[in-house]
Order: C-alpha cells, then sequence, then structure tokens
C-alpha cells in the first residue's frame, strides 16, 4: 500500500513536469479575441457550447449505472466461492446471473436500448 | 532492508515508464510507416536512420508549440484533465506482470477495472471544458461509448477469471500452459479484442475524434503539452489493451521473449484495423454493445459457471 502510494506520487509528480515543461519549452505567443475563440467553421461561434445535449446519452449513462453495479456484485463472488458453502453458492450465482440476463431482455423487450425512435 | 528494496522497487517503475514512453514513440513510427505501406506510399524514412528518431523529433516539436488559452474554457480543468488522464494510464500500466521488483497485485482485474472506468471521465471533461462544439460532441460520445463498452468489457473478463478463480494476473499464465484461453473461450476473445478497441476509441469505433466530421474531436482545442498528454496516454492504453489480450488469451508469460512479440503484434493489428476499415455507424456501434456483446457475454458466464461448477 505504502509502495504504491509512493509510485503514484512519482507518477503524478513526472505528468505534472511534463505538463509545466511544455509552459516553459513552447514559444512565446500573442493573445487575440478571435484567435482564442473556440474553433469552429467561421470566425464567431454559431451557438454556446454549454447546450443541452441529447437525452440518449443520458438513459444509457443510467443503464449503465445499473449493469455496473451489478458487475460490482458479481466480482466478490469469485472469492466467496472458496469461503461459503459451494453448492448454495452455486445456487445464488445461478439466479443473479438469470435475473441480470433477463432483465437485459426485458430492458431490450421495452425498446430502452433503441439508438433511434 | 526495506530502503534497499524501497529503491529497487522505484527505479523497477521508472524504467516500466520509461519503457512505456518510448513504445509509445515506436508505435507511434510504426503506426505511421504501417499507415503508408497500407495505402502504397512511403511513411517517415529520413529523419536518423530509415526514420528511427522521428517520433522524438515529433515530441520536440511538439513540446515547444505555444499553448493556447481558449475563451471561456474553464481553464483549471482544461489544463488538468489530459494530464490525470496520463497519470491514470500509467497507473494501469502498473499491472504489468513482473516477477520481482513490482507490486503484484492480488486484486489486479479490480485495479484494472478502476483505472479505465476513471479513464472515461478524463475524456468527457476534456471535451466538456474546452468550450467548443466540437468538443463538446466528441466528448459525449466517447463518454456513452466507452461506457456501454466497459459492462461488456468487465463481463467478458468476468467469464475467464471465473475459469482461474483469482484476481492476480500471474495467475492467468499458470491456467494457460496447455491450452490458450483463446481456443478455450473462441468467440469471447474476439469479443474482447473488438471491445477493446471500442475501449481505447480506435478506428473502427473512433467516434470520440471522427476526423471527418468532428475536426478532432475531444482534443480540438488542445495544443502542445495536454494534446502531448492526451496522446501518450492514448497509445499506451492501446499497447496496455494489447498486453492485457496477451495476459488473458494467449498465455502471457512476460519473462520470455515471445511475450512482446505478441504484444506487438496486437498492437500492429490495432494499426492495421486502421488503415483497413471504415467508421462505423454511432447507432449500430450502441446495438453492438448492447444487443450483442452483453446478451453473449452474459450467457456465456453463465456457461462458464456451470463449467466450473461441473468440474468441481
Amino acid at each position: 500500500m505504502i509502495l504504491l502510494f509512493i509510485i503514484s506520487i512519482l507518477i503524478i509528480l513526472i505528468s505534472n513536469i511534463m505538463m509545466f515543461l511544455t509552459i516553459i519549452m513552447s514559444k512565446k505567443s500573442f493573445m487575440d479575441r478571435e484567435k482564442n475563440s473556440p474553433f469552429e467553421c467561421g470566425f464567431d461561434p454559431k451557438s454556446s457550447a454549454r447546450i443541452p445535449f441529447s437525452l440518449h446519452f443520458f438513459l444509457i449513462t443510467v443503464i449503465f449505472l445499473i449493469f455496473d453495479v451489478e458487475i460490482a456484485l458479481i466480482f466478490p463472488m469469485i472469492y466467496s466461492f472458496k469461503l461459503v458453502n459451494f453448492f448454495s453458492m452455486m445456487k445464488i450465482s445461478f439466479f443473479f446471473l438469470l435475473m441480470l440476463l433477463l432483465g437485459l431482455y426485458h430492458e431490450w423487450n421495452q425498446n430502452m436500448l433503441n439508438w433511434t425512435n | 532492508m526495506m530502503i534497499n528494496d524501497c529503491f529497487l522497487y522505484i527505479i523497477g517503475v521508472l524504467v516500466m515508464i520509461i519503457g512505456v514512453m518510448v513504445g509509445v514513440a515506436f508505435l507511434t513510427l510504426l503506426e505511421r510507416q504501417a499507415l503508408g505501406y497500407i495505402q502504397i506510399r512511403k511513411g517517415p524514412n529520413k529523419v536518423g536512420y530509415m526514420g528511427i528518431l522521428q517520433p522524438f523529433a515529433d515530441v520536440i516539436k511538439l513540446f515547444t508549440k505555444e499553448q493556447t488559452f481558449p475563451n471561456y474554457s474553464n481553464y483549471m480543468v482544461y489544463y488538468f484533465s489530459p494530464v490525470i488522464s496520463f497519470i491514470i494510464t500509467l497507473m494501469s500500466w502498473l499491472l504489468i506482470p513482473y516477477y520481482f521488483n513490482m507490486i503484484s497485485f492480488n486484486l489486479g482485474i479490480l485495479f484494472f477495472l478502476c483505472c479505465t472506468s476513471m479513464g472515461v471521465f478524463t475524456v468527457m471533461i476534456a471535451g466538456w471544458s474546452s468550450n467548443s462544439n466540437y468538443a463538446l460532441l466528441g466528448g459525449l460520445r466517447a463518454v456513452a461509448q466507452t461506457i456501454s463498452y466497459e459492462v461488456s468489457l468487465a463481463l467478458i473478463m468476468l467469464s475467464s477469471v471465473i475459469m482461474i478463480m483469482n484476481f492476480n494476473m500471474i495467475n492467468f499464465f499458470f491456467y494457460q500452459e496447455y491450452i490458450w484461453f483463446f481456443f478455450l473461450m473462441m468467440p469471447l476473445s474476439l469479443c474482447w479484442l473488438s471491445s477493446s478497441l471500442a475501449e481505447t476509441n480506435r478506428t473502427p469505433f473512433d467516434f470520440a475524434e471522427g476526423e471527418s466530421e468532428l475536426v478532432s474531436g475531444f482534443n480540438v482545442e488542445y495544443s502542445s503539452g495536454g494534446f502531448t498528454l492526451i496522446f501518450l496516454s492514448e497509445y499506451a492504453s492501446i499497447l496496455f489493451m494489447s498486453m492485457l489480450f496477451i495476459l488473458l488469451y494467449v498465455g502471457g508469460y512476460s519473462l520470455s521473449l515471445i511475450f512482446y512479440l505478441k504484444l506487438s503484434f496486437i498492437s500492429f493489428m490495432f494499426i492495421w484495423i486502421r488503415g483497413t476499415l471504415p467508421r462505423y455507424r454511432y447507432d449500430k456501434l450502441m446495438y453492438l454493445s448492447w444487443k450483442s456483446y452483453l446478451p453473449i457475454s452474459l450467457n456465456y458466464l453463465l456457461f462458464f459457471l456451470g463449467l466450473i461448477i461441473f468440474f468441481n
């Protein structure tokens, strides 16, 4: 744990130094209103970039959240196979995976996974 | 004794980091040369001897370019998100199974999943904070894509973890001495390969930086240092993903030379795919992950669980 801590500090230092180095090494630059405006086809951006985005991305994220929680529940199963009664663990894990699979099929059936309406 | 061990360990990690950086440099050279020969032209072959020094010249050029300050961007976030993505990729490289002088992660697979799921946020924040429409669109696409492929990636990985009943990366080698998992779980390993393509935003699935539609996707606004770090972390994660493929499916014994030959072949395959396949369509990409890879990986997970129970 301590070793990992030391190494993560080392890595953070290295990458920050690399970023800092570019600021020192980079050529002199001039600031201009047009130059610093965000890149788009014309000179001025047509619309603000902070726009509300499509709901699909949000829905996909919600579905992902469900599955990620389920993955987080599956992972401890691997170690608990060694700790508890094998047969009961088998029953629990089969039931759980079956629920996950049926849940996925249910979402599919309810057209939650469709990207376009 | 303790201090000596610690010192040796730090040296080992430093050597690993330098190795990763040099590997990334030559991977870019390989990419440019291979893409050149795929398109029947020569790649860079003048700098140094046969273009060997080209990547280093590129790095020096990139580092001396000017740093941009986009208007109305959230500058601190904009500045630090490439740094954080580089940190995360280097942290995930700690997982390479050295047999000495390194940490041996007992829960290596969990560490890998933590690192990859953190990597999503840096792309999203890099896209959002630079206050450009192209960058925002690229960031959104990258988030939805990486998130949905991460689920199937984790589930595919779980079925090979169930085979060995352990989270340690080193153990994969001991279980693959007689038959590679690549043949044992044939469709799943190919699913893993294409999921890792999508996870690293590589070409058939490079919607985060679709050059023809969004100019450069989530990193339009980045110049010198930020761009270099994003680039480095992307290519380091390509190398890492190919290392993981070797480790999980093709019997990787990381002290042998053949391990590194296989690694470079798989990372060449990433480039080969870039030179060959056109870009996918976005809704098809989503269907591919949610409607084929996810059900397949769940069903195979059930199957391998049954297999393990059968053989116990």
